[in-house]
């Protein structure tokens, strides 16, 4: 299956997690250290979101944009409080999936990001969740973390799980 | 601008004129001079500060975190864990398959944990002195000095009930014959929210913050933060000075300032795995390779189920009901035992700990006030087969923690996901999901049984994480089997103390606080026993 040929391309594959970020690094010459979510990052984030977030985004527009744009700023928020080593180990990942090649042979998305669908992001997860080598794994659990973190810790998203959230007298909404 | 109508007793002090600077406010460099140095505000460094100030010493407490207090802890997950913890709360081992939880700010762990009180268990000391050469760890030599910080922190029996979380674990072992019992805590008058783990609003928790901290200010002890402890300047057997570096105001990037503070001695207390990493940029003596290694995780296990009734395990005192049973099973030198507690759960920590993503995620998310947490903390170090991590630095001179799950250790993980679901299910859960990337939601015992076992036990599959990081300058009275000795002395470093968990030669079999605060005061009340006495002009 053209689908999972990119499994079979072996130690190569895993080198280009490194080797990609390494080349995005050279060619998009963000503030050292500092994450940055450019154009093409931006649409890797939003491709995934529905994929990733599931019923948990709405269903229709305009809120179903307006939910992945919140997603995405989230998304930001919480990579600026990491570490300045963890947020270069993070865009580096976001450069790699936005590499065209990349794009094609380790995540399986022929097309642009932008025309992807849901099932075939999912397909994408789904194999580096359990995927032999544990950089892609590793990069599979760094977006899950990511992104339902950012989602289920606003607290916009909590009354559709039944989270009556903090004692509003010590806690006021920000 | 504070909105909380609790009064604050860090806003008080510093009002009063309490000696506190946040270095990221500074522009240039200092030279400091202290009695002693303290590095870390934990459970260590506040115990051993308040002890040291109280004995007439001029001490200078030196803290990577920011000073945060009630009128900041706003309990939301978002805000709390990026301000509040080591890496935003992700702070990860070498090859990313455990995460790590420890606090960083005033009062570190001790902050944010969840309020868990337990003397060292009396067969972990035995051990000690039997396989680790520590002599003077007997019950009876350590009775006193948990007495003293249970009675400086309260720690005491919890009145109230257990929240909903918690009595399911207390009634789904009942069933099973397996005894349980109540979790001590350290609070006063605590109002029961159960937000403990993104600091205490209302102060109720006697953690560093609100205890030692404030006392070791009132007498004149200077505090810096947002301060990170680069490295000593060693010169023959002793500690000349210690190098920091300042951070920006978001605690990420050095700010360009440094400061160096000589002292007459130095205490350690920055954690098992800050501590030992500052001892390698250090190059402190390590004749027999022994620094960072044998670093302990109490790797954490989680089973999560689905009951018809609510659970709100977000609501009330988090971790209330406990048990050893499976601690008790098999020796302590046999397979590996766990301890089992019910954490809580808030949407954030809960969201990115349950695997999977999509629709089936979203659907166990829905169900979040009927979902019921357990945790079991398995108890490594006692056997050849856990043998523990190491910690090292990277070429930027950052820790880093290798700590390989072993077989061993798998072994216990697929028996405590046994354990937990069986009493999930006793307890009426109407599914069971082991947290583990190839787990299904179970429907009956049975058909987990089948699934546990089948399940495939490696790292980032199996998901582990930690709250307890302990070792890596272990203690012991034979030079060959630790860098300190039994009164915490660094060897081949006349005046450089270690207080904190890094001094345990194994893990604990609890959660370490109380064995942490103890192990504190004994060691401190001894060093200015001998402060005291020795000359201060001894000042190198």
């Amino acid at each position: 299956m053209q689908r999972r040929s990119f499994l079979k391309l072996g130690l190569m594959a895993a080198a280009g997690v490194a080797a990609g970020g390494g080349l995005y690094r050279v060619l998009h010459s963000a503030t050292p250290g500092r994450f940055t979510l450019d154009g093409e990052a931006h649409a890797v984030l939003a491709a995934i979101a529905p994929a990733m977030l599931g019923g948990a985004l709405a269903a229709t527009e305009p809120q179903r944009s307006m939910d992945i744009a919140g997603l995405v700023r989230g998304v930001q928020l919480a990579i600026a409080g990491l570490p300045l080593a963890q947020q270069k180990e993070v865009q580096d990942l976001f450069g790699l999936l936005a590499l065209a090649p990349a794009r094609r042979l380790l995540a399986g998305i022929k097309g642009g990001w932008g025309e992807a669908t849901a099932a075939q992001v999912a397909v994408f997860l789904q194999d580096w969740r359990l995927h032999r080598f544990a950089t892609l794994q590793t990069a599979y659990l760094a977006l899950h973390d990511l992104m339902l973190g950012a989602w289920y810790g606003d607290a916009g998203h909590w009354a559709a799980i039944g989270y009556p959230g903090p004692l509003p007298e010590l806690s006021p909404a920000p | 601008m504070s909105t909380s109508p609790i009064p604050d007793p860090i806003a008080a002090g510093l009002a009063a004129g309490w000696q506190v600077t946040d270095c990221a406010s500074l522009t240039r460099g200092a030279t400091l001079e202290a009695d002693v140095v303290v590095i870390g505000s934990g459970a260590g460094g506040g115990v051993t500060a308040e002890i040291l100030a109280q004995a007439g010493l001029a001490v200078l407490i030196v803290e990577e975190g920011a000073l945060r207090s009630s009128r900041d802890f706003k309990m939301r997950e978002a805000d709390a864990y990026p301000q509040l913890y080591q890496e935003s709360a992700a702070r990860k081992t070498r090859d990313k398959a455990i995460n790590i939880l420890q606090g960083r700010t005033v009062g570190g762990s001790t902050t944010v944990n969840w309020t868990s009180s337990f003397r060292t268990p009396p067969e972990t000391l035995a051990y000690w002195q039997r396989q680790h050469a520590l002599s003077g760890y007997s019950e009876q030599a350590m009775a006193p000095w948990f007495a003293m910080m249970e009675q400086r922190l309260q720690i005491g029996d919890w009145p109230v009930p257990p929240n909903e979380n918690n009595d399911l674990l207390r009634r789904g072992a009942q069933v099973l014959g397996i005894p349980t019992a109540a979790i001590r805590r350290n609070v006063a008058g605590c109002w029961n929210l159960g937000y403990c783990g993104m600091g205490c609003p209302t102060n109720a928790k006697q953690s560093m913050l609100v205890t030692t901290i404030p006392v070791a200010l009132a007498l004149g002890a200077r505090l810096l933060t947002h301060a990170r402890a680069e490295r000593f300047v060693l010169q023959g057997d002793r500690v000349a000075s210690l190098q920091i570096t300042a951070l920006d105001a978001q605690g990420l990037a050095p700010s360009g300032v440094t400061i160096t503070v000589r002292a007459r001695h130095f205490v350690l207390a920055g954690g098992a795995i800050n501590s030992p990493a500052l001892l390698l940029r250090s190059k402190a003596p390590d004749p027999h390779g022994l620094l960072g290694q044998r670093t302990f995780l109490h790797p954490i296990v989680i089973c999560a189920a689905v009951f018809g009734q609510r659970v709100d395990a977000y609501a009330g005192a988090p971790q209330t009901v406990y048990s050893d049973h499976f601690l008790h099973t098999q020796p302590i030198d046999g397979a590996i035992g766990y301890k089992l507690e019910a954490p809580p759960l808030h949407p954030l920590l809960m969201a990115t700990t349950m695997g999977g993503f999509g629709n089936a995620h979203a659907q166990t998310m829905r169900q979040f006030p009927h979902v019921h947490g357990l945790l079991a903390l398995l108890r490594d170090g006692f056997h050849a087969g856990s043998p523990g991590g190491s910690v090292a630095i990277d070429r930027h001179g950052a820790p880093v923690l290798d700590y390989p799950l072993t077989p061993f250790i798998w072994d216990g993980v697929r028996r405590a996901l046994l354990s937990m679901a069986e009493i999930q299910f006793a307890a009426g859960a109407a599914s069971v999901y082991p947290v583990h990337e190839m787990a299904g939601h179970y429907t009956s015992w049975r058909q987990a049984r089948s699934a546990i076992e089948a399940l495939p036990y490696k790292a980032l599959l199996a998901r582990v994480v930690s709250a307890h990081v302990m070792g890596g300058c272990a203690m012991s009275d034979d030079a060959r089997l630790g860098v300190t000795d039994g009164h915490g002395r660094y060897r081949g470093l006349a005046n450089l103390s270690v207080h904190d968990g890094s001094l345990f030669p194994t893990s604990l079999g609890a959660n370490p606080q109380l064995s942490i605060y103890a192990l504190a005061a004994r060691l401190a009340s001894s060093l200015a026993g001998s402060l005291s006495q020795s000359p201060a002009g001894e000042r190198a």
